[in-house]
C-alpha cells in the first residue's frame, strides 16, 4: 500500500466501512469474481486444463519419475529394465564438480541478464516519454525489430556481426581478430549482449506504457517541487511502477534463466569444454547427447525447484503488498 | 490515459532525442547487417575489410536458400505451426481468463498460482518426456508434435496476461446483457471477446514468437521426415560451425525475420496498448 500517498494504511481501515484490500489507485473497479457461476468456470477451464494437464504436468510428473530412474539408451530401446535409483542422480549430480560451475555460471549468468535487461529497458521507457514522437517511433520501431526478430536469427546475426574475420564490430573496436567465443568471459558477455537485445523491448515497452498511464500532474509537481530526475523516478514513478516492475522482473528471471537458443547456438553447443554450459543446455546435452536421460531429467527438476524457490518469492511479495490475485 | 509532458527544458531535450536516435540506430544495426548480408555477393560477404553498404546487391544466397530442398515447404509448415497455436492458445486462453476473473469459485487462487509456477517450467528439460509421450501417440514426424506442445507452453503467460483485460470490462456490461436476454454464450463470444481482442493480439505475438522460434522439438521430434520439418531446421542448414555460409544464413534469417516483422508492424498499436491494459493493475 505504499504506492499511493493518499490511501489510509490497509490494516487500520474499519472493517465496518467494507475494508478492502484492493490497491488504492484504482478505487473505480470492484473486486470482480461473483460468486455464483456453479459448474461455468471449470466449463471454460476444461479445455486449457487439458491440454496442461496432458502436455505439462503429466511430462513434468514423467520427467521427476526419469530422475529417479536410471534410464539411458539401454532402456529406451528396451534391452534393460528401468531400474528405481532412488535419489542417486541427485548425489552424482552434486558430486559432479561441473554441475556445480554450471550452476554457478547459470545464476551469474542470469542476474546479469535480467539487471542488463531492466536497466536498458528502464531507462529507455524513460528516454522515451522525454522526446518528441519522431524520435520515439524511430526507437519503438527498432525496438519491435529486435523483439520481433526469431532467437535463433538473432543469435546467427550476433555471431556474425562479432566474427573475427568479416564482422564489422572488430573493425570498429579495432580488435584484430579477436575471437569473441574462444575465451569463457568473452562468450558469455556476447551472448549477455544478444539477449539484452532482444529482451529489452519487453520491458520497455511495457514500462512505457505504465508511466504514460501515470497521471502528468504528479510529475508535474514534482518537478515543480525542485526534484531532479533521478530523484523522479526513485521517488514517484518506480513506487507507481511498482507492480510492472515486479511483473517484468520476474518475466525476465523466467526468460533468462532458461535462455536456451543463444547459448546453444552461439558457442557451438555449450563453448569449448562446456566452458559456456548452463542449466539448461547441460540438461539437454546430458539427456540427447550422451544419452543419460535420468541425469538430464534431475537436471531439469533442479531447475524447476530454482524457478520455483524465484516465484514463491514473488508471490509473498505481492501479498505483503496486499495485493489480490 | 494521460500523456507525460514535464517541464523539459530545450537543451536536454534535444540531447534526449539525439540520444533516442543514436539508441535506434544501435539496435536496428543488427537487423541492417543482416538485410545487408542477405544481399551482398558472396566476396564482398568474406571480406576482411566490411562496409556498411553494397555496390552490387544480387539475389545470390535467396536464390540458394530458396533452391535448398523443400525450403517453401517448411516455410508452409512454420506458418501452419504458428497460426494453429495462436489461434488455438488465444481461444483457449481467452476462456480460462474468463473463468478466473468473471467467477469465484474454489480452488480459483490456486488455479492462478499454479498458471504462474506453470510458466517456470523450462521447456527444454521436457523435451526428453515430451519425445516418449509424442513416440507413444505416434505423433513424432508430424507437425502435431509440435502443435501441441506450443499451444501448451504459450497458454500459462497468455491466461496470465488476459486477465486484466477481461477484468476490465465492466460488471454492468454483463448484467445489462443478461437483461436483454442474452445467454452466457452469446455474450462471452458477441460482448466480451471483441473487447478484450486488443489483449488477445498482444497475448498472440507471444506465443507466435515462441512457436516461430523453435528450433529444439523441431530436431528432437522431427527426426526422420524431414518434409515435416520448419524453417529453423532449414537455416541451420547453412550454419556449419565450422565453415558458416553467411551469405546462405542471412538469407535465410532474413526470410525467417520478414513475417514475424510484418506480424508485428500489423499489431504494433495494440501491442503497445495491450502491454499497457495487461499491467495497470
Amino acid at each position: 500500500m505504499r504506492r499511493t500517498t493518499v490511501a489510509p494504511p490497509a490494516k487500520r481501515s474499519a472493517p465496518a466501512t467494507g475494508a478492502r484490500r484492493a490497491p488504492a489507485t484504482t478505487p473505480s473497479r470492484r473486486r470482480g469474481p461473483r460468486p455464483r457461476g456453479g459448474w461455468t468456470p471449470w466449463l471454460y477451464l476444461a479445455p486449457a486444463l487439458a491440454v496442461l494437464g496432458a502436455l505439462l504436468v503429466y511430462p513434468v510428473y514423467q520427467l521427476g519419475l526419469i530422475s529417479f530412474l536410471e534410464y539411458t539408451q539401454a532402456q529406451v530401446s528396451g534391452g534393460e529394465p528401468t531400474r528405481f535409483r532412488g535419489l542417486a542422480n541427485y548425489t552424482d549430480l552434486f558430486a559432479d564438480d561441473q554441475f556445480g560451475q554450471v550452476l554457478l555460471a547459470t545464476v551469474g549468468f542470469a542476474a546479469a541478464c535480467v539487471l542488463g535487461t531492466l536497466a536498458v529497458g528502464c531507462a529507455l521507457a524513460v528516454l522515451l516519454t522525454r522526446v518528441r514522437a519522431l524520435p520515439r517511433l524511430a526507437l519503438l520501431l527498432a525496438a519491435l525489430g529486435a523483439w520481433a526478430t526469431p532467437t535463433i536469427t538473432g543469435s546467427t546475426v550476433w555471431l556474425f556481426l562479432f566474427d573475427p574475420d568479416f564482422g564489422p564490430v572488430n573493425r570498429l573496436l579495432g580488435l584484430g581478430d579477436f575471437s569473441w567465443t574462444y575465451g569463457r568471459y568473452s562468450a558469455f558477455l556476447l551472448v549477455l549482449l544478444e539477449v539484452v537485445w532482444c529482451s529489452f523491448p519487453f520491458v520497455m515497452i511495457t514500462v512505457y506504457a505504465g508511466i504514460r498511464a501515470v497521471p502528468g500532474e504528479v510529475l508535474e509537481a514534482a518537478a515543480l517541487d525542485g526534484a531532479s530526475q533521478w530523484r523522479i523516478w526513485r521517488s514517484v514513478l518506480a513506487p507507481m511502477l511498482r507492480p510492472i516492475l515486479g511483473i517484468v522482473t520476474v518475466q525476465s528471471v523466467i526468460w533468462d534463466f532458461k535462455v536456451f537458443t543463444q547459448i546453444y547456438v552461439m558457442t557451438g553447443g555449450g563453448g569449448i569444454a562446456g566452458q559456456n554450459l548452463v542449466l539448461n543446455v547441460y540438461a539437454y546435452q546430458k539427456a540427447f547427447a550422451s544419452s543419460q536421460y535420468s541425469l538430464g531429467s534431475a537436471i531439469g527438476v533442479v531447475m524447476l525447484l530454482l524457478l520455483l524457490a524465484v516465484t514463491l518469492g514473488y508471490l509473498r511479495l505481492l501479498r505483503r503488498q496486499g495485493e489480490e490475485l | 490515459m494521460s500523456r507525460v509532458r514535464l517541464p523539459v527544458r530545450r537543451p536536454w531535450r534535444l540531447a534526449a532525442e539525439a540520444t533516442a536516435l543514436l539508441v535506434a540506430a544501435v539496435v536496428a544495426f543488427p537487423l541492417y547487417w543482416m538485410l545487408l548480408g542477405a544481399f551482398r555477393p558472396a566476396g564482398e560477404i568474406e571480406s576482411t575489410e566490411p562496409r556498411p553498404w553494397t555496390a552490387s546487391p544480387t539475389l545470390d544466397s535467396f536464390r540458394r536458400v530458396f533452391e535448398q530442398h523443400e525450403f517453401g515447404r517448411y516455410f508452409v509448415n512454420s506458418l501452419v505451426v504458428a497460426g494453429s497455436v495462436v489461434v488455438a492458445s488465444a481461444l483457449i486462453a481467452f476462456l480460462a481468463a474468463t473463468a478466473v476473473t468473471r467467477f469465484r469459485f474454489r480452488f480459483r487462487t490456486t488455479l492462478l498460482i499454479m498458471f504462474l509456477v506453470a510458466q517456470m517450467v523450462p521447456v527444454e528439460a521436457l523435451t526428453i518426456p515430451l519425445f516418449f509421450l509424442m513416440r507413444d501417440f505416434g505423433l513424432l514426424n508430424t507437425l502435431g508434435s509440435l502443435i501441441l506442445p506450443h499451444i501448451a507452453f504459450s497458454l500459462p503467460f497468455a491466461v496470465w496476461m488476459l486477465r486484466g483485460f477481461v477484468r476490465a470490462v465492466p460488471e454492468s456490461l454483463e448484467e445489462a446483457a443478461y437483461l436483454d436476454g442474452a445467454s452466457r454464450a452469446r455474450f462471452l463470444w458477441r460482448i466480451l471477446l471483441p473487447l478484450v481482442l486488443p489483449g488477445l493480439v498482444a497475448t498472440s505475438v507471444f506465443s507466435f514468437i515462441s512457436a516461430w522460434n523453435d528450433f529444439l522439438f523441431a530436431k528432437s521430434f522431427i527426426i526422420s521426415d524431414t518434409s515435416q520439418s520448419t524453417l529453423p531446421m532449414a537455416l541451420l542448414v547453412f550454419y556449419k560451425p565450422d565453415e558458416p555460409d553467411w551469405g546462405g544464413v542471412m538469407a535465410a534469417s532474413t526470410v525467417m525475420t520478414v513475417p514475424v516483422l510484418v506480424f508485428f508492424v500489423l499489431v504494433q498499436r495494440r501491442l503497445v496498448s495491450g502491454l499497457g491494459g495487461a499491467v495497470k493493475d
